[in-house]
């Protein structure tokens, strides 16, 4: 068994109502890196796991949420070399439900993105994800996927203009509409949005 | 090629406004997306990795 200093009650209760706060993020996350909601959720499952195990190497009061974050990408990343013939039919299978949405009230303009986000490179897709959706800053999201602070800000703006270039070229298109209606769906979405808050 | 002359006749100022609408649009359903999962109810199954955690400390002491 591995020696290490035991954390005493309080801190552990403290690490433990942390952590609870933090899955419904672990599990957004997870869901973007998978795509697919179930494998998404063991790996999420897998994140909470090893934080557990691994409180005593935690130093209270830094970024918990970049900790586990940073965890659950390294999971997800040794599993995917650990498998990566199945990664490839993960991947297929979560692009045929991603484009085969089974909510009716799933609004269009998030399928589409959804799609379209599944067309990006793992790498952008994280930075971008981690920047643009989960409220980390460039240096954080530097932290969590081990690279330099250049290089996520290179990967985001890659990844958006990427985005953007899915979404209005159309390189797909759904129920046969023409895939330029993608783009027009989301700026209406956006400013109905904008306006309701 | 209709597309490309209609796109250089614009002046340059209005085509970077209109890139930033559409970035800032596309940054509004990224968060949507995002938050729609984080706003979701935790399904029980991780709950009980903590509760099964602390069931083993318990057991330990």
């Amino acid at each position: 068994m591995v020696e290490r200093t035991a954390m005493d009650q309080g801190s552990e209760n403290v690490f433990k109502r942390d952590l609870v706060a933090l899955i419904p993020h672990l599990r957004a996350f997870a869901r973007t890196l998978c795509g697919d909601a179930a494998a998404a959720d063991d790996l999420a499952q897998d994140t909470v796991m090893k934080a557990w195990d691994a409180r005593s190497s935690y130093q209270m009061g830094t970024n918990m949420k970049a900790w586990t974050f940073m965890i659950l990408r390294n999971q997800f990343y040794s599993e995917k070399r650990r498998s990566w013939r199945q990664t490839q039919l993960d991947q297929e299978a979560a692009e045929r439900t991603l484009v085969a949405t089974d909510d009716p009230a799933s609004p269009l303009a998030l399928d589409e993105l959804r799609q379209a986000l599944t067309m990006l490179p793992t790498e952008q897709r994280e930075a971008l994800i981690l920047v643009g959706a989960g409220g980390f800053a460039y240096e954080e999201a530097a932290d969590i996927c081990g690279c330099a602070v250049g290089t996520v800000k290179s990967r985001v703006s890659r990844a958006r203009r990427a985005l953007q270039a899915i979404l209005e070229d159309g390189a797909y298109d759904r129920d046969g509409r023409p895939a330029s209606e993608a783009m027009r769906s989301i700026l209406s979405d956006a400013e109905r949005l904008s306006q309701s808050r | 090629m209709g597309l490309m002359a209609k796109d250089f006749d614009k002046p340059k100022g209005a085509d970077l406004e209109e890139a930033r609408l559409r970035q800032q649009a596309i940054g509004v359903k990224l968060r949507q997306m995002f938050d729609d999962v984080v706003n979701e109810p935790v399904p029980d199954e991780f709950l009980d990795i903590l509760r099964r955690a602390d069931a083993r400390a318990g057991g330990k002491e």
